[in-house]
């Protein structure tokens, strides 16, 4: 069995789901299998529209610091966060959404880009995730 | 036995790694993916990663920022 990379996505940070999300491809590229584990606030990302909503973790400025990043990384020609999500896909990486934080904010499946998620689970998902993982990150 | 041209001139991290492992999962055992790339990282981090697949590296050529890296399936 290939080694495992298990992220924890925590934050709904814009820069922050970059990093998840670039390891995670990074991961699979290198040969390993990747889940991501979205919870609370990361979990705000996978609703329907949702996904380039985050703010920048430091510097936000009411979105001008956002701004600004964003236009630094299209002149780095850094790809979207769609696109990374997709390569994920297309690579075989598991996305697995928490029930508790659905429960909490009251996000229904129907919210959520159903065709995206693999598994809605707890940490006992998590656990089995992660209990064999190379890496294991939260982000 | 094909030969596969990955093209990622101008991309930066993760995308010439991920574009390389998508060309290896749809070639077949034996072909022949060529990667072309300007990412100075990608030159050192695509052979590890043909290395961590248990592939065949047959060459890297050029310079950091102009490279070909040949790798057989």
């Amino acid at each position: 069995m290939a080694q495992r990379t298990t992220i924890v996505v925590q934050s709904g940070d814009m820069d922050k789901l970059y990093s998840a999300l670039i390891i995670a491809n990074g991961s699979l590229a290198m040969g390993m299998e990747a889940s991501l584990f979205f919870t609370f606030w990361g979990l705000e990302r996978l609703k329907k529209g949702g996904l380039e909503k985050g703010p920048l973790s430091k510097m936000h400025l009411l979105g001008l610091g956002k701004w600004m990043v964003k236009q630094r990384m299209k002149q780095a020609k850094v790809v979207d966060l769609e696109k990374l999500l997709t390569d994920f896909k297309e690579l075989g990486g598991k996305i697995i959404a928490c029930e508790m934080t659905m429960e909490i904010m009251g996000i229904k499946r129907e919210d959520l880009r159903q065709d995206l998620i693999d598994e809605y689970g707890a940490v006992g998902t998590y656990i089995q995730h992660a209990r064999d993982s190379a890496i294991t990150l939260f982000i | 036995m094909a030969e596969i041209k990955v093209d990622v001139r101008g991309q930066t991290c993760p995308v010439p790694l991920v574009e390389v492992r998508k060309a290896i999962r749809k070639a077949a055992p034996g072909d022949i993916i060529e990667v072309i790339g300007t990412h100075p990282a990608s030159k050192k981090e695509i052979p590890m990663a043909v290395e961590a697949l248990k592939l065949e590296l047959l060459s890297v050529e050029g310079s950091d920022t102009d490279w070909v890296i040949r790798i057989r399936r």
